[in-house]
């Protein structure tokens, strides 16, 4: 009696010790969900989901605060890539948060400029370049197209213009066979 | 004759139709009213433009700089005056524009000053650089800049050179009639090839239709030591590079890494002969070899300069009333034109003239049935159905996981499917498709690492002022009790041990301290100020000034005493 209790009790010591162990060993650091969330985000950092930034935004998903349809610049794929990853099912875009637009790029008319700062600061990615009353100009290939520079912009010299599609960004099209109307006889 | 001791898998044999376009020899083609010289013109960046409107530029001009090491130059194809530089539509499937230099040829065909130099006494960097300046890319149609190719590999140095002739594609004979004519040309560049990687030997591979070509530059090379022309068997696509160089030497190269990591290289005929031009003539590449073809009424080959609208070299082949539409390359990888006002580039190969006679329409797509004949005609070893499903279902991840960027787009697949299915489309659309979805990850990873140093730089920054503020009120704290301190010991005799270190003022009497050190300092200041700049003035500025003076001593006076109760 004693010596099954014995083994046991050792039996639960050896196994609590191999656990304890593992645990401070294999510790995640950080949450893997949010940082798997945060690379389907199109890290515009544009806050129009509510959320300052994009990993805040995964971060409020991850735990349940936030609803994965409230990213404009992700658009319907990228919920329904969250969708996949999370088991939900897949939501519309909110329409209180935005509309899904092609891909922009801000654009500063230098000439108008009277290099006041404002924009540099509001730029999530440190796309701006320019200094106090000297000219500012996007960097454009660091810019998102967030649209955070214009509403601080006391003299509305940035435009927000579509990306144009070049010869190296050019993609095939999904082969569709085209239908001919046939007149009948 | 040597037989190739090595084979590739798969490809297809269809008709050749070389003979139609290699009755007349090559001729050159009359200088059009106008040239649309595209600035990009070669894979990597596009070169920087070096032309303006208005200016003269003579035969041979820089008009484009290459930008980087990745890139070639682009010259002027003939004497005249530019008119303007501006997006014209490319000879592209996108259709879409680019910078292009336009030019009124003026007739006179004025070669810029021309400076051959022999290969022998310069360096292999030196030619290197000449290459990339002359403009030099592959002329086999994937026009890479040539002068990459040329940089030794990380396994050391290229021991064989493989020079492509074998020209598989049907109905295209640009490099058969150039090797015929101007066999003495390919071979002089050969030699300089060979001189720049130090190759060991050089193969040359001919398809074996094209007995007239092989003689002649067997005959051509017969003076080059350890070089070899090899009649490789007609098949469809003998002549991919990878394709070329696995029958030649039983080598093969995997996708994303260079033929030189492998100790082997190749280039086109085509490219041998521009570099012996460019080289040992001085001339820059401003001209290529066009096959016009197809449903035409005078079909053969033209020496075309580069610029040259369609339009004006199809009044040299007459097309044929029922051409329906006209093709860039050849009929397994070459792309419908969506115009005929485009200019030909260096990667113009043929002009292909398509009739529904000609090329009947395969029909309508059917379904899949598996029947694997596309798995044994790819040449690249694939398995072009499964890529097909996934392709189609658009699951990229896993076309990847089958090696679809592999695939050489030769259409060897969609030639042999019995279901007609436009197989390459479906493959082009997946490839572009990751390529930019590739490029949107790249960004938005680097937007990540952006934002999160930014985040990181404002929190640092607040924490630092923060920091700042609190050690500057400590010390106030420190300056005020001190003083307290002293006077509590000049009151009292006998001080008491707390007196002697005294307790910290409250937060809000330290503030009330430091906010009267603030209004201190600023009424010092305002005092302080002495006018300047008023030497040399008139004595009735000075006036003025004194006026104005005594008006604001008023005002200061004025806020001093509180103001009265209104009566």
């Amino acid at each position: 009696m004693l010596s099954a209790l014995l083994v046991m009790a050792g039996i639960a010591l050896a196994l609590g010790a191999a656990l304890g162990f593992a645990s401070v060993r294999f510790k995640v650091k950080g949450d893997p969900l949010v940082d798997k969330i945060d690379a389907i985000l199109p890290q515009t950092q544009c806050g129009q989901c509510g959320f300052p930034g994009c990993k805040p935004y995964a971060q409020a998903i991850a735990k349940g605060e936030a609803e994965i349809n409230q990213c404009p610049p992700g658009g319907e794929e990228g919920i329904r890539k969250l969708a996949d990853l999370l088991g939900k099912e897949f939501k519309p875009l909110s329409a209180e948060h935005g509309v899904e637009k092609p891909k922009q790029v801000a654009f500063i008319d230098e000439a108008v400029c009277i290099g006041c700062t404002l924009c540099t600061q509001a730029c999530p990615v440190d796309a701006i370049v320019g200094a106090a009353k000297q000219m500012h100009t996007i960097v454009a290939p660091l810019c998102t197209g967030c649209e955070l520079c214009v509403p601080p912009c006391p003299v509305d010299c940035i435009a927000i213009v579509p990306v144009p599609e070049t010869v190296e960004t050019w993609k095939w099209t999904y082969p569709v066979v085209r239908l001919k109307v046939v007149e009948s006889a | 004759m040597l037989a190739t001791p090595f084979k590739f898998r798969g490809g297809v044999k269809p008709a050749s139709h070389k003979d139609e376009s290699t009755q007349a020899p090559i001729a050159p083609a009359p200088l059009p009213a106008r040239l649309v010289v595209p600035l990009r013109q070669s894979a990597g960046a596009a070169p920087l433009p070096l032309a303006q409107a208005g200016q003269k530029v003579l035969k041979g001009e820089r008009i484009g700089a290459p930008d980087g090491s990745f890139s070639a130059a682009v010259h002027a194809p003939t004497s005249g005056t530019v008119l303007a530089v501006e997006p014209r539509m490319l000879p592209h499937p996108s259709g879409l524009s680019a910078a292009c230099v336009v030019i009124a040829p003026d007739g006179e065909e004025r070669w810029i000053e021309r400076t051959p130099v022999d290969y022998r006494a310069e360096s292999a960097d030196a030619l290197r650089d000449r290459l990339r300046d002359a403009g030099i890319v592959g002329l086999g149609g994937a026009t890479f800049p040539s002068h990459l190719k040329l940089k030794p590999g990380t396994a050391g140095r290229i021991g064989t050179l493989v020079i492509n002739g074998a020209e598989c594609e049907p109905w295209i004979t640009c490099d058969d009639l150039l090797m015929r004519e101007r066999a003495a040309g390919i071979a002089g560049g050969i030699a300089i090839l060979r001189h720049i990687v130090g190759a060991e030997r050089v193969l040359v591979g001919i398809e074996d239709n094209k007995p007239q070509a092989i003689a002649a530059l067997r005959a051509a090379v017969a003076g080059i030591a350890s070089a070899e022309v090899v009649a490789v068997p007609t098949r469809y696509p003998a002549g991919g590079e990878k394709q070329l160089i696995r029958v030649l030497t039983g080598i093969e190269i995997p996708y994303g890494r260079f033929g030189t990591e492998f100790g082997v290289q190749c280039f086109n005929v085509g490219t041998a002969y521009s570099v012996h031009r460019a080289i040992a003539q001085g001339e820059p590449l401003v001209s290529r070899i066009v096959t016009l073809t197809g449903n035409v009424e005078r079909p053969g080959n033209w020496e075309v300069p580069i610029g040259t609208p369609i339009d004006d070299l199809l009044k040299l082949a007459v097309p044929k009333p029922d051409t329906d539409r006209f093709i860039m390359g050849g009929p397994m990888m070459g792309f419908a034109l969506p115009r005929t006002d485009l200019p030909i580039t260096k990667a113009a190969n043929c002009i292909l003239a398509a009739s529904p006679a000609l090329f009947p329409h395969a029909g309508p797509e059917m379904p899949c049935i598996r029947c694997g004949a596309c798995t044994r005609a790819c040449p690249a070893e694939l398995q072009p159905h499964e890529l097909y499903w996934f392709a189609r279902a658009k699951n990229f991840g896993k076309a990847q996981e089958y090696n679809i960027f592999d695939c050489i787009e030769c259409g060897c697949c969609a030639y042999v499917c019995p279901s007609n299915i436009r197989l390459v489309d479906y493959y082009r659309f997946a490839k572009t498709s990751m390529r930019a979805l590739e490029r949107e990850k790249a960004a938005a990873d680097a937007a990540r690492q952006r934002f999160e140093f930014r985040t990181l730089r404002s929190e640092r920054d607040a924490k630092e002022k923060a920091d700042r503020l609190a050690a500057k009120t400590a010390a106030a704290r420190q300056a005020i009790s001190g003083e307290k301190a002293a006077e509590g010991a000049a009151q009292t005799a006998t001080p008491t041990p707390a007196a002697a270190t005294p307790a910290l003022p409250p937060l809000d009497e330290t503030k009330k301290a430091l906010i009267a050190a603030a209004i201190a300092r600023a009424q010092a200041q305002k005092e302080g100020v002495q006018p300047k700049n008023i030497d040399n003035l008139t004595a009735e500025k000075q006036a003025e000034i004194r006026e104005i003076e005594a008006r604001r001593a008023q005002v200061r006076e004025m806020a001093k005493t509180p103001p009265e109760e209104p009566v």
